[in-house]
């Protein structure tokens, strides 16, 4: 058990030496008791704002997957859908869409919805292109039964293609569970009236490092705890 | 039953696989020899109407439905063996017919195994499945694929019988390397050399041999010897 949390104990241990050193005043470095202290005190606000920002990654994951498995699959089914769709597919990851933050919230106003569009951004590409790989590797052979049952391609895409695809679209979840709270955060930072991402500036102006070192540890559990989540659900989907 | 088969010229490339002659089929078993890289696969993917890139330049005469085995089971590991039997069904968009599909794998030995997944079995029971897969359509003709070649020798044996009662009366064309297959189960055997369709004399029936039969042995023998010398 002390081996295990070891690599976990020694930064904490060494970054409270370095605060209680002197050397980093407490505005640049808040010690972790005070951080822990931050987590109990004000447990209540940090939750109402993880409460925020949770719904906004899964909404965004939950519309980055439709959307993604939607464009993979009509590509799948569509060769002419693929050649217009794929610059654009390659175009759009090429974008760093972090400087799409402020256009989004210009548009879309202060309200959830520019960050969940920032987190559709963020996931509709691992999953669309994870998903258009798998399809499009299908064995030919495997295709060959597709063929002599003169199969439509729905069908085929259905009964032959998803199923051989779906370890595929797992790794791109995988992926894009990781990326997603990312999306939320830098949404609010832009601009909100709630969540970790405008906690966490709020407890800057405000001077209050602690509180804003207890926020950036929320957002990192919350990642954390998404990915043990998603890893489980797609073993047991056994993708 | 019209008789199908194919017939004509094919090329692949500027090579040229079969130069003007004809495969005819008629209910038993076709059994087509031949070197590897003969075309043997090819002919049978151009009567399955599969992609190839060989051309046929002639006629070719199909039924509707076609049964498929290929050297791969080609079983579908997320499906259970009873949606894997109705695979061909349901790709042509029919509804599922579950009590015909645990029938048909009683049939090939695998009674009660309806909802069992492809990662369960062995080898020589993926192909009894992708056996059952084949036998589901009723397809008149029937295409084997090398299909019992991965097989160790008593499960091969084991498998040809089964296929061979489970196919009768239907038009059968197996693809084989193994002249000792050939002779066992053929009604009818081809060598494809030098871009021509050879006959050979098969057995006399009744087929499928016994596995220890004399006559077998050494007709297998003597085919061996004769291909080698070619080769």
């Amino acid at each position: 058990m002390i081996r295990r949390a070891l690599p976990l104990l020694l930064p904490l241990l060494l970054w409270q030496a370095l605060t209680l050193s002197g050397q980093v005043p407490p505005y640049i470095l808040p010690a972790p008791l005070a951080v822990a202290e931050a987590l109990v005190a004000d447990r209540a606000l940090l939750w109402t704002h993880l409460l925020v920002t949770l719904s906004e990654v899964l909404m965004g994951l939950g519309i980055g997957l439709l959307l993604g498995g939607g464009v993979a699959m009509t590509t799948s089914l569509s060769p002419r859908f693929e050649r217009l769709s794929r610059p654009a597919l390659v175009a759009s990851q090429a974008l760093p869409v972090f400087v799409l933050a402020p256009v989004l919230t210009l548009w879309m106003g202060y309200g959830p919805a520019p960050k969940v569009a920032m987190t559709v951004l963020l996931v509709f590409f691992p999953v669309a292109s994870g998903l258009r790989d798998g399809l499009a590797s299908t064995p030919a052979e495997v295709l060959d039964l597709a063929r002599l049952s003169e199969a439509s391609p729905w069908r085929a895409l259905l009964w032959l293609r998803l199923p051989h695809a779906l370890p595929h679209l797992g790794a791109g979840l995988r992926i894009a569970v990781t990326y997603a709270p990312t999306g939320a955060v830098i949404g609010e930072w832009v601009g909100a009236s709630k969540g970790l991402g405008y906690l966490m500036l709020m407890s800057n102006a405000r001077m209050r490092i602690e509180l804003l070192f207890a926020a950036l540890i929320l957002i990192v559990a919350m990642t954390l705890v998404l990915n043990l989540t998603m890893d489980r659900l797609l073993r047991r989907l056994r993708m | 039953m019209s008789p199908h088969g194919l017939g004509g010229t094919v090329r692949l490339g500027g090579r040229v696989l079969l130069r003007d002659a004809a495969l005819r089929l008629a209910p038993g078993w076709t059994c087509l020899l031949g070197p590897s890289g003969a075309g043997k696969s090819t002919l049978l993917r151009l009567l399955a109407g599969l992609e190839v890139s060989a051309r046929l330049e002639g006629w070719r005469e199909v039924p509707e439905r076609i049964g498929w085995m290929a050297q791969r089971d080609l079983l579908q590991e997320r499906l259970s063996l009873s949606a894997n039997v109705q695979l061909m069904a349901r790709l042509r968009g029919q509804a599922p017919d579950p009590a015909r599909a645990a029938e048909l794998l009683a049939s090939v030995g695998l009674a009660g195994r309806d909802e069992a997944r492809p990662a369960e079995l062995s080898g020589g029971e993926r192909q009894r499945v992708a056996l059952a897969r084949a036998l589901f359509d009723e397809a008149p003709l029937v295409l084997l694929d090398e299909p019992f070649s991965a097989l160790d020798p008593a499960r091969r044996a084991a498998m040809q019988t089964l296929a061979h009662t489970a196919l009768r009366g239907r038009q059968v064309l197996m693809v084989t390397h193994d002249p000792a297959e050939a002779l066992r189960l053929g009604d009818r055997i081809y060598l494809l050399r030098d871009q021509r369709l050879e006959p050979l004399p098969p057995l006399a029936p009744p087929h499928p041999r016994p596995m220890g039969d004399t006559e077998l042995a050494l007709a297998a023998a003597a085919l061996l010897a004769r291909l080698s010398e070619a080769a």
